[in-house]
């Protein structure tokens, strides 16, 4: 048997401990797609598979039990779900062309779920589109609000839904909700001020639980949707950590050019020995030092006027 | 007298009805629903029919054009107290028929119990209306059963028709010559209405204060949040309290506003001395319910509630207020056995 295992896995297979079979991974950008994939999923996993499907922690689908030799029909198969997802592919009928950069995550975001600021898979593929196919390591999350379902903060990149409320004080009846809500539900950014809620602007956090509790419309969202970025989470053996906070009030133009910017900045500073050419962005942002990151990241990056930039950031989290 | 209007002239009558009076219609406020991409649908001051929403029922009632959210009545300083300006046009207001058998409510309320509330006249004059036919009911509308799909207090209706004009009938002499000069053909019209809704009520006609002591009020006390919402949204709600607050800089100097209240909402009943009743949000639900299909009638004559189902639209905890009125017939049967017993 003679396999070139770096190009398997470059198209999205793995090597599995069964030697000769591989699974299939199918990336799911944000999440979310028609329900008629399923049934061409079913039939790789009964046909060529072991007949049954893992749903993977980063919301693809994981398809195991496939002989090496059958590689090439999967991914004949597995044109209609690329075509049909809107994936970046090189050559038609070849599955997909790289494997580093991961599946976008997204919560259901505001199609359905009403905390949602924004429309979380749509975001997701609009950075997919940017960024795929790409060979390096990068992770990238999507939640729809601070309640942050998704878990964005162990993600390299984090994307935190906000909206800046809008206060309209001929609305507002003084029923105390958006205080009352805020102080349980929230960070406590506002207070009572004349019968009427203050909002402290440096400690909202853009959650919306003001405009979601106020029964007459006196709070509204903003116009423009905004995010919290935040960086260079990660699981893993050395030093797991939090995201940190980089940019509160971001929109989404500058997000998707932060993005793009990192890729050549690890292009420029990754350690070309590193086993497999993967390295966590962190730890290179280590190596580099914050400042030389951020200098980097924001190139050509215009920011809304109200977007808060924090620097220095630093990561904490366990260290072996 | 009937007509047709195209939208052009019927643009061309809103304009020269803006040159005396403010007017209001429902229509849509983009991105102003509580949950992300949603939109608001409520009054506001329009220009043109393009922003007016008819084919749809508006959130918020037009009662906040006459009876404000929140209302300036002074501005004090230490030794003078001034009015604000009085509204210098007058109002014309689109309203479908609940809405019109609304507005007698609030004008019993306002105006006629005991001496007439000076705000409210002063917006209530010069009122003028449009009636919005309805050639379809809404979800949750039971306006047959209230017996209001129907009205005859408009100056001019209007109900779309296919090609994107509208039939009118207009009732007001000022306006039938206004829309001849702007060349309007005339046309048999009469206003749309329903006359059947998927939701009917069935108010008991034995119903009585007894029925407060049926336990189906405590199946409220989990479900309903004491949001008010279905308070805010009534046509016929009216509650308001008052407010003086000081400006902050100078503590002397401030003004007097009242503000819309809600019987469902926590500080409603609080009292000097710390009193506070109806702590349940059952007990609320008891009140305002018995309110609106019970006391009001004792006292007028007639029905508070006009169902137009507002309450049960925007309602985030899915609480029918027709449904718990279907619930009375029962509720009083309960407590007649209860006392049998």
């Amino acid at each position: 048997m003679d396999m070139n295992t770096k190009k398997l896995k470059k198209n999205a297979f793995r090597v599995t401990k069964e030697r000769g079979l591989t699974a299939s991974r199918v990336r799911v950008p944000g999440g979310h797609l028609e329900a008629k994939y399923l049934s061409r999923l079913q039939e790789i996993a009964e046909r060529y598979g072991n007949g049954t499907i893992h749903i993977t922690n980063r919301q693809g689908f994981e398809i195991p039990g496939i002989p090496f030799e059958k590689v090439p029909e999967v991914n004949r198969l597995l044109q209609e779900l690329i075509d049909g997802l809107e994936i970046n592919q090189e050559t038609e009928g070849e599955g997909y062309p790289a494997s580093g950069t991961r599946n976008i995550i997204a919560c259901i975001g505001n199609r359905v779920c009403p905390y949602g600021c924004y429309d979380t898979t749509g975001f997701a593929k609009r950075i997919e589109k940017a960024v795929f196919p790409n060979d390096l390591h990068f992770k990238i999350a999507l939640t729809g609000c601070p309640n942050d379902c998704a878990k964005v903060r162990m993600h390299d990149f984090g994307i935190m839904g906000m909206t800046l409320p809008q206060f309209h004080p001929e609305r507002c009846v003084s029923c105390g909700a958006c205080v009352k809500s805020c102080a349980r539900k929230s960070v406590e950014a506002l207070k009572t001020v004349n019968y009427r809620p203050q909002r402290n602007e440096e400690k909202c956090i853009g959650c919306g639980e003001c405009v979601l509790s106020c029964p007459n419309g006196a709070w509204t969202r903003s116009e423009k949707k905004y995010y919290r970025l935040t960086l260079l989470g990660r699981t893993g053996k050395k030093n797991p950590r939090l995201g940190q906070d980089f940019i509160k009030w971001a929109d989404e133009e500058s997000i998707i050019k932060i993005i793009l910017n990192t890729y050549d900045y690890v292009e420029q500073y990754i350690d070309r020995t590193a086993p497999g050419g993967k390295e966590h962005i962190g730890y290179i942002v280590d190596r580099t030092g914050f400042e030389e990151f951020k200098r980097w990241a924001l190139k050509d990056v215009e920011l809304p006027e109200i977007a808060e930039v924090y620097s220095p950031v630093y990561w904490g989290g366990v260290k072996y | 007298m009937g007509f047709y209007a195209d939208l052009e002239q019927m643009n061309r009558f809103l304009e020269k009805l803006r040159e005396d009076s403010r007017v209001f219609a429902p229509k849509c406020f983009h991105g102003e629903g509580r949950f992300s991409d949603t939109d608001c649908i409520r009054y506001g001051e329009i220009s043109c029919m393009e922003e007016v929403v008819l084919d749809q029922k508006s959130q918020y009632s037009f009662k906040e054009i006459l009876n404000p959210v929140s209302q300036t009545l002074f501005f004090f300083t230490e030794d003078q107290v001034k009015e604000p300006e009085i509204p210098a046009k007058g109002a014309v207001i689109f309203m479908r028929s609940c809405d019109i058998h609304s507005l007698k409510r609030l004008d019993d309320m306002y105006l006629k119990n005991g001496p007439a509330d000076y705000y409210y006249s002063r917006l209530r004059e010069n009122l003028k209306i449009i009636l919005i036919g309805c050639s379809q009911s809404f979800e949750n509308c039971f306006c047959v059963s209230m017996g209001t799909n129907r009205s005859e207090g408009y100056q001019l209706s209007i109900d779309r028709t296919e090609d994107g004009g509208y039939r009118m009938d207009c009732r007001d002499e000022s306006w039938e010559k206004l829309l001849e000069e702007l060349g309007c053909r005339r046309e048999q019209a009469e206003p749309s209405y329903v006359t059947e809704n998927t939701v009917k009520v069935h108010i008991p006609a034995e119903l009585d204060q007894t029925v407060a002591g049926s336990g189906m009020w405590t199946e409220y006390d989990s479900r309903c949040i004491n949001c008010g919402r279905c308070n805010f949204v009534c046509p016929t709600c009216t509650c308001f309290t008052m407010q003086d607050l000081f400006y902050s800089e100078n503590g002397k100097v401030g003004e007097r506003r009242r503000v819309w209240a809600s019987c469902m909402v926590d500080g409603f009943t609080d009292v000097a001395g710390g009193g506070s009743y109806r702590q349940k949000n059952g007990q609320r639900m008891r009140f305002k319910v018995l309110h609106k299909v019970l006391d009001y009638k004792q006292r007028n004559g007639y029905q508070m509630c006009v169902g137009c189902g507002r309450c049960d639209d925007i309602c985030p905890e899915y609480i029918s207020f027709s449904g718990c009125i279907n619930k009375l017939e029962n509720a009083m049967k309960e407590v007649a056995e209860n006392d049998e017993k």
